[in-house]
């Protein structure tokens, strides 16, 4: 670490930040992404990396409350945010998220492997007011894909909770 | 990646400070969504970054007055929210949500988003490809290669890489100038005097000194704002580059003639690319399915394609045309 500036550069930098509403603090690379130190470092490994180029939107976590791909947000970036993975969707005593019972009871995936993305992302433009319609909900959760094509279910799913009908 | 020492910056000043002070090799890190992507695929490789993500001044948009005003770090997806830009300036609200995804564009900054690196395949790809914008001198692939998303417009014999960004496409059609910032204060160029053609020296894409720092990108207001519109023409319907895209703003007398014109081509050019001569073929027109279809021509006059991009020719012409179209139909509202 050396000071050039009154801005510091370093190569390893500590991080403060609160993950499913519990605080976390550790020293990361800069070269870390979010998503890895999510899986490996904190064990949360219910955020998939898929593409690892923001390209298919597996790894989509909240960062203060708005969607990001976290594959590419540089980990020292999430300094002082809040964010929230599938793993804090559940309520406190497990009992699922409105929108995980319905991507069951809508057959909303197949291998599931970008489902916890899809719903991450799904909660997400529900909250923006994005899933209002269908074309609508299908642009607007277009960055997250499925390779099983379990479009047809995904879509139901999350227009059926931002319509309050789950 | 490579190993790199990173620093936060927490106003635009101590970024521009920290950007001269650390020397060459050093980059500035906003959304990410670019430069920690090619950090990933070995394409970029800062031995320093500058991170302005979360400086407080550059995070701003401010609609209110003579000009839209952007600040350097807004997000893609507040632009395109704003209720300014999405009533009175639909092509620039439609070039932002038609562009990446709803993460990405939450993510993505307006600075960024101009300076976005292009995605020919042969950039991208690394080695062993030869490409001039990432290794000088080592040659083009895509010349002769696979050059079916590659630019009609600008190009050299040195790269004909597609400028791959919307909104600046929407930006260039319009009065925009950029402030930057430099370690000896802040000057201002217009937007068409941002990015540079390849050229000889296609690694060298802006202007921009390493150690400046956009600041703010301001659009002066123009009531043909309301009547314009961003047509993009892509591989599939959503989250993709454009094959072709137009942005068109008309401001239309009662009688039906045309009294202003402006036309921005993407998806085919090296940098964002203004068409002064199509606009002026408009100029005292009707808008006719015909007329439309001349001031798409007169765009496409001039194109220089390849081998697999001969297509984008009749594409752009008719992604003109019906551009003006909807365009012309929002005028007349």
């Amino acid at each position: 670490m050396k000071q050039r500036t009154g801005t510091v550069f370093e190569t390893s930098v500590q991080v403060r930040a609160r993950v499913n509403g519990k605080d976390v603090e550790l020293t990361v690379d800069p070269r870390e992404s979010l998503v890895d130190v999510l899986r490996e470092r904190l064990g949360l490994t219910g955020t998939k990396k898929g593409c690892d180029h923001g390209q298919c939107g597996a790894c989509t976590v909240h960062l203060d409350g708005r969607r990001v791909v976290s594959c590419l947000t540089p980990a020292v970036q999430a300094e002082g945010t809040e964010i929230t993975t599938i793993e804090g969707v559940a309520g406190p005593d497990g009992e699922l998220h409105p929108l995980q019972q319905a991507f069951i009871d809508h057959d909303a995936m197949q291998c599931g492997y970008c489902t916890s993305g899809q719903i991450m992302a799904g909660l997400a433009a529900i909250a923006e007011g994005h899933a209002d319609t269908d074309d609508r909900a299908r642009e607007y959760l277009s960055g997250n894909l499925c390779r099983c094509g379990a479009y047809c279910g995904i879509l139901a799913a999350v227009r059926q909770v931002a319509e309050g009908d789950a | 990646m490579r190993p790199f020492a990173y620093a936060r910056a927490d106003s635009a000043e101590s970024a521009v400070r920290a950007l001269s002070e650390a020397g060459p090799g050093v980059k500035v890190l906003a959304g990410g969504t670019t430069l920690y992507d090619l950090m990933k695929l070995d394409i970029e490789a800062p031995t320093s970054v500058v991170d302005v993500h979360r400086v407080p001044e550059l995070s701003y948009i401010d609609t209110s007055g003579d000009e839209l005003v952007f600040g350097a770090g807004a997000r893609m997806a507040d632009m395109a929210e704003d209720p300014v830009v999405r009533n009175e300036y639909p092509m620039l609200s439609e070039s932002l949500w038609r562009a990446a995804s709803e993460q990405l564009r939450i993510m993505a900054t307006a600075g960024g988003n101009l300076l976005q690196r292009t995605r020919c395949a042969y950039f991208r790809g690394g080695e062993p490809y030869a490409c001039n914008k990432r290794n000088p001198g080592s040659g083009c692939a895509a010349i002769g290669g696979a050059d079916r998303g590659n630019a009609l417009f600008g190009i050299s014999d040195s790269c004909a890489a597609v400028y791959p960004g919307d909104w600046p496409i929407a930006l260039i059609a319009l009065d925009t100038e950029v402030d930057i910032l430099g370690p000896d204060g802040e000057r201002t160029i217009p937007l068409a005097e941002l990015h540079r053609e390849p050229g000889d020296r296609p690694e060298v894409e802006t202007t921009l000194r390493p150690d400046e720092l956009i600041l703010r990108i301001r659009v002066r207001k123009t009531p043909a704002g309301r009547g314009s519109a961003y047509v993009k023409v892509r591989d599939r319907e959503s989250y993709a580059f454009a094959l072709a895209s137009a942005a068109v703003a008309v401001a239309v007398e009662p009688t039906g003639v045309v009294t202003d014109a402006r036309i921005g081509i993407g998806g085919v050019a090296t940098r964002p690319w203004r068409v002064p001569a199509a606009e002026q073929a408009l100029i005292g027109q009707p808008l006719t399915p015909e007329s439309m279809r001349h001031a798409g021509e007169v765009a496409y006059q001039g194109a220089r394609p390849g081998t697999h991009n001969v297509f984008k020719v009749e594409l752009g012409i008719r992604v003109v045309a019906d551009a003006l179209r909807i365009a012309g139909e929002r005028a007349a509202r």
